[in-house]
């Protein structure tokens, strides 16, 4: 019945609206996170990196410090007497490597704490750099000193350098498709997951179904309620890079909106099957981390999960938050249209109207 | 008095188990209508499950409940509609406020805006519409959980426990309300209890429960007259007695006496020619009495009697 459908959206936009708490964490800390994220990794600005070197002791000092005048004609020294020495340029960015003197036992601390990530290691006749290969930076920096000593400067080809700039190929672009689908899931796991947990601990579910209350209409009104707000979250973050960071939505703007409905299907159905069973806030906190982090980490919202071992992508591909995140992004950046996501749309939808079934099936009301 | 011949409710060798507990154990219960009904018995007697198998929340192991000749299994849209309900400790959504807690479940029997300001105005909870849940006291609450239970005019209501950890006042104006329906409808209920103040106030049946089962049922006087017989002295004495030395007539009953507390019951047949006799021996020993009162037999009494246990164990 309709009434009954509208009084109960109603209060779940007031439970919603009431709690300040929820309206940080649900609305603005997304566009915070995008803030902060999209800066950090957009904007290139001047980098200083600190290397440690080691003169071995026993090197002999009459011939004076090999190492150091092999620097020092193409380093500067600056104001605190250390040496440093700068590349890149405006398209690249700029980089600037300080070079500060340590004995061995200090170098390898500074390396464990983060504060340097490269060491270099003067000994008699040779030059040795000291890095973890796996660590990209550490390897550039390799790359870009042992170029300065031996002479070739490898940055400053300007030519044949295109930087990538333009809008939909940046980290925010990246990003941003996949906050919105992270919302989604978050959105709907906790405001609808826990929240039912809640009521049935309460007591409050089986006081609701003590009355003629239909019960499909008390979760189509969660459902109802939970597209909402998280379609709200989903303009709000829009909105803010688009003025922010120029993002731009390439594809057609029907077939977002019926994917971004079908994402909040399946996850409300989830979050239905998820909530069927237990009473108890704790385990039910357990049960939606269960779900809610693997896809956190491993379906691309932040990074893109292509470099993860190629068995355990074709698994990652099929998890719903990286097929909502994936098509999101395909329709932001890609410019895809209703044709190109229309199978994931109604796969999502299928998989949230049968959770949605199931849970239904097995709810535990009392 | 015609009317309170139908039989509204008829619970026919009901069981419910618990893995190893046998909540409630073989029970036969019948309730006309109008009639005002308490379950008492202390916590864990098997009150609640009880009632929740009434109101169709659990289903019994074995036996049969009939609400109007209908049941749970085939006929669950209309017993929702004729029943009103209170659950123990239910607790509402904190941050809407009276008034829209009471639109919520106005809206899942369809019913106006004006059904929801006549439940206020019964309630009493006019001047706190506006107040979020959150903020009520217990009583408060208590009443607008009975408001809940009464917006549909239920034919049949069922309370589970609704005055408990409430003040005497809060217990006081749940009771007036429900006299209040009992004297203007004609309202079927069955509360739960563990206060025999309330049972006695409000019921004029009471079916008295302890591990399952049904001890007694009855009026108030029929329980008390069929079940336990004779008045109380309860006293206490400034210094030790022996217990020997209290008077002992044929007339007396029993005879407790606790010497380390100084104090004792003695219950007898006739308590006008006991009391003299008792004063006596007092005098005698030139004590002092710190307390003494003289009562009829009640419900605690009974209970005792029969289960060694106190009603609010």
């Amino acid at each position: 019945m309709l009434k009954e459908l509208i009084e109960l959206i109603k209060i779940h936009f007031k439970e919603f609206f009431r709690e300040p708490g929820i309206i940080f964490w649900a609305i603005l800390f997304p566009i915070l996170m995008a803030w902060g994220l999209g800066t950090a990794f957009t904007k290139k600005g001047e980098l200083i990196r600190t290397v440690a070197y080691v003169e071995q002791a026993n090197t002999d000092s009459d011939n004076g410090p090999s190492f150091i005048t092999a620097l020092l004609s193409k380093t500067k020294v600056n104001e605190n007497g250390l040496f440093t020495a700068t590349f890149g340029n405006d398209k690249l960015g700029i980089t600037t490597y300080k070079f500060v003197p340590s004995n061995w036992d200090e170098a390898i601390i500074k390396l464990k704490r983060g504060e340097v990530n490269l060491i270099l290691d003067h000994r008699k006749d040779s030059l040795e750099y000291h890095f973890d290969p796996l660590n990209p930076e550490a390897q550039l920096a390799y790359l870009q000193l042992h170029g300065l000593i031996n002479q070739q400067d490898l940055s400053n080809d300007e030519a044949s350098i295109q930087p990538l700039t333009q809008i939909g190929t940046r980290y925010i672009d990246f990003l941003v498709p996949g906050l919105m689908a992270l919302n989604v899931m978050m959105s709907c796991m906790w405001g609808i997951g826990y929240s039912l947990i809640d009521k049935r601990m309460k007591k409050l579910l089986r006081r609701m179904v003590a009355t003629p209350m239909r019960k499909s209409s008390f979760l189509i009104a969660q459902f109802i309620s939970r597209v909402t707000l998280s379609g709200l979250e989903a303009v709000l973050l829009v909105v803010f890079t688009m003025l922010y960071f120029d993002i731009e939505i390439q594809g057609n703007i029907g077939a977002l909106i019926l994917l971004f409905v079908s994402g909040n299907m399946a996850f409300t159905g989830i979050a239905i099957l998820v909530s069927s069973r237990t009473s108890n806030t704790q385990v039910g906190n357990g049960l939606i981390n269960a779900v809610v982090m693997p896809m956190m980490i491993l379906s691309g919202v932040f990074f893109s999960y292509r470099n993860f071992p190629d068995w355990t992508v074709s698994i990652i591909e099929k998890f719903p938050l990286t097929l909502l995140a994936d098509n999101l992004r395909s329709i932001f950046i890609e410019g895809a249209g209703l044709a190109q996501v229309l199978v994931p749309t109604v796969i999502l939808a299928g998989l949230g109207v049968i959770t949605f079934s199931v849970g239904l099936r097995i709810y535990k009301w009392y | 008095m015609n009317n309170q011949k139908e039989i509204i409710i008829a619970v026919e060798q009901v069981k419910k188990y618990f893995k190893e507990v046998k909540a409630v154990d073989g029970i036969d219960l019948k309730i006309h209508a109008g009639e005002y009904v308490a379950l008492l018995g202390p916590n864990g007697a098997g009150k609640t499950t009880l009632v929740e198998m009434i109101e169709g929340i659990q289903q019994p192991n074995h036996g049969k409940i009939s609400i109007k000749g209908k049941n749970w299994k085939h006929h669950q849209d209309e017993l929702h509609r004729i029943i009103g309900l209170s659950l123990q400790e239910t607790r509402f959504i904190d941050k809407l406020s009276v008034l829209e807690t009471l639109n919520l479940f106005a809206g899942f029997y369809g019913l106006s805006k004006g059904k929801v300001s006549e439940i206020l105005d019964l309630v009493n909870l006019e001047e706190k519409k506006k107040t979020w849940v959150v903020n009520l006291s217990g009583g408060q609450r208590q009443r607008l959980a009975l408001g809940i239970a009464l917006l549909n005019d239920p034919e049949i209501l069922l309370l589970d426990e609704p005055t408990t950890g409430l003040d005497p006042t809060a217990r006081r104006e749940v009771w007036d309300i429900l006299m209040k329906l009992k004297n203007e409808r004609n309202t079927t209920m069955i509360l739960t209890t563990h206060y025999m103040e309330e049972a006695s106030y409000l019921c004029e049946k009471i079916v008295i429960m302890h591990s399952g089962k049904i001890l007694a049922q009855g009026t108030l006087d029929e329980l008390l007259s069929k079940h336990v017989k004779g008045e109380a002295i309860d006293f206490a004495l400034d210094r030790s007695i022996s217990k020997d030395d209290l008077p002992k007539t044929e007339k007396v009953i029993k005879i407790d006496y606790d010497e380390d507390n100084l104090n004792g019951e003695i219950i007898v047949e006739d308590l006008v020619s006991y009391l003299p006799k008792f004063l006596d021996v007092v005098k005698q020993n030139n004590l002092n009495l710190t307390s003494l009162e003289c009562r009829k037999m009640t419900l605690d009494d009974l209970f005792i009697s029969m289960t060694g246990r106190h009603l609010n164990d």
